[in-house]
């Protein structure tokens, strides 16, 4: 199974490294990530396989999006077939 | 393989467009409660309920979650509880009532719908008994809903159900007058009600349907009035394509969570329904989708035809995307839920003579209309025989749900808060019908051929 992880919010120093951190911590692997910079907005989209967490997914989701609010950031992890079953058929 | 453009397109969707579930509603069978004893009728109502529909609310939660996607209801729909009671007294029935009341909120369920009967025809013993309890029932509960069907196609419409129902009405809005008259926000008059509708008030668990069911409502409003915005100046067609398109995608959703829950809770997926329904949030209005398709304001000329379209293209988009497609299915038109309408009201644009013609292609009635408080119960039947009319001549669903609120007239408004919004007070033609009503019998069924 894998989850579409998105942070978005302004651009500071170590966003990818606090967010590897917490995935590597709670197990999640990741597999690709893509991320932009627009002035000093920042937006990353990561995909990670979370078969073998160490916690609930939804736990994981409680602990990435206190992992943003304390770095004035927005982190939604969301499964990923809510984007396949929209965009694919 | 997802792309960044699709991802944050959900994503969008979901945080700035108000895209969400409105609810799953699980239908409960209770024709296997029957009981010639009041008390044990109740304690089998409320055992089965709370036992069924246990983890409803903590599996909704987890899907909510996961999916990231918000579900703003969760309820349950039983079976029309007049079929249930048979004919114990309408004291029996308002301690039924209480009984679903309390199941309610065990379960933590902000609504439980199919404290109604099915007389479209005729009434039995206990459909009488039950109408009876409704405006009490309605007062003295928090969560319960009632509907009541009194016309189909195939049978014609009972009048003299209709002319119970002006009374029922207004004596709700009488025992509720504290609150704004909130009991008629709870109760539905209809016509061809469908069986299987996971939308409040007017669900209830149909007698074709299995022991227990998941019914999903999706929603949108506000994706598909974003998406009509950023289309620009293109024509008809190309916009009708986009709605569809649009409705495509939230009605996938629909269907993925409907899944998803179906399988967690053990119990069949029954359908999904297709509307567009609205929530008094900013950007979550159907009538702001017709003032995007090019009015200046809801209810002018020209609103007919572009709600038409609108619910065509819903219906369109959204049938391929689901397996079983039932309920309401259609954009939804209450004006106290929905803030471009209430403003479309005040505006003094949008009359309930026109909101009336709307309903006419679009699911689904008269809804949560709030009228002068010294509204005579004729008056009202004949608003309802009007709108159910229109159901039955063009074999669709319609209904009626209009709040006399006591004490009020034009130029006030009831404000129930949440989802149910906020209305201003709608001026009527008040010339009394009172001996067309009082006439009674049945209207019979309309001819299906010679179609002028």
């Amino acid at each position: 199974m894998k989850a579409v992880i998105t942070v978005t919010g302004k651009d500071t120093v170590g966003i990818i490294a606090k967010v590897s951190t917490v995935c590597a911590d709670k197990g999640a692997n990741i597999l690709d990530i893509t991320q932009s910079v627009l002035g000093d907005y920042f937006a990353m989209i990561m995909l990670a396989e979370i078969d073998k967490l160490s916690i609930p997914f939804s736990d994981f989701v409680d602990v990435l999006a206190e992992l943003g609010k304390t770095n004035g950031l927005v982190i939604s992890a969301m499964h990923e077939d809510i984007f396949n079953t929209m965009h694919h058929i | 393989m997802l792309n960044t453009s699709e991802i944050l397109e959900t994503i969008n969707m979901i945080r700035e467009e108000n895209l969400d579930i409105r609810t799953i509603t699980m239908g409960i069978s209770l024709l296997d409660c029957v009981s010639e004893d009041e008390d044990r009728l109740c304690e089998k109502i409320y055992d089965k309920i709370t036992k069924k529909a246990e983890r409803l609310v903590p599996v909704g939660c987890e899907i909510e979650k996961e999916y990231g996607i918000p579900i703003v209801n969760k309820r349950v729909s039983v079976t029309p509880i007049s079929l249930v009671g048979g004919d114990i007294s309408p004291e029996g029935y308002i301690k039924v009532a209480k009984t679903l009341d309390r199941a309610a909120k065990t379960l933590g369920i902000n609504f439980i719908g199919g404290f109604g009967a099915l007389v479209h025809k005729g009434m039995t013993v206990g459909a009488r008994n039950l109408i009876e309890a409704i405006p009490t029932a309605l007062a003295e509960t928090d969560f319960v809903c009632s509907s009541v069907n009194v016309a189909t196609t195939k049978a014609g419409i009972n009048m003299d159900a209709i002319a119970l129902m002006g009374k029922t009405i207004k004596e709700a809005a009488y025992l509720t007058r504290d609150r704004d008259s909130i009991g008629c926000a709870k109760f539905v008059v209809f016509a061809n009600v469908p069986e299987d509708n996971p939308f409040m008030a007017g669900a209830f668990h149909g007698i074709g349907e299995p022991d227990s069911v998941i019914n999903v409502g999706v929603s949108g409003p506000g994706v598909v009035s974003a998406a009509i915005a950023r289309a620009g100046d293109c024509d008809l067609s190309e916009l009708a394509d986009l709605i569809k398109k649009t409705a495509f995608k939230i009605t996938r959703v629909g269907q993925l969570v409907a899944h998803e829950a179906a399988r967690r809770l053990d119990t069949p997926f029954g359908i999904i329904d297709l509307s567009l329904a609205p929530t008094p949030a900013i950007g979550d209005s159907v009538a702001h989708i017709l003032e995007n398709m090019g009015l200046t304001v809801c209810g002018s000329h020209g609103t007919t035809a572009a709600l038409a379209m609108l619910n065509d293209a819903v219906k369109k988009g959204g049938v391929m995307a689901s397996s079983h497609v039932g309920g309401l299915s259609g954009a939804f038109i209450p004006v106290s839920e929905d803030a471009g309408m209430i403003s479309a009201v005040e505006q003094g644009s949008l009359s309930i003579e026109k909101l009336e013609a709307m309903t006419a292609v679009c699911s689904v009635g008269l809804d949560m209309i709030a009228i002068p408080g010294d509204t005579p119960a004729d008056v009202i039947c004949g608003i309802i025989a009007d709108e159910i009319s229109i159901g039955v001549a063009n074999t669709k669903t319609t209904a009626v749900r209009v709040i006399p609120a006591y004490g009020k007239s034009v130029g006030d408004s009831v404000d129930f808060g949440g989802l149910l919004g906020r209305a201003p007070i709608m001026k009527l033609n008040d010339a009394s019908p009172a001996k067309f009503i009082a006439r009674g019998g049945r209207i019979p069924a309309p001819i299906h051929s010679l179609k002028n």
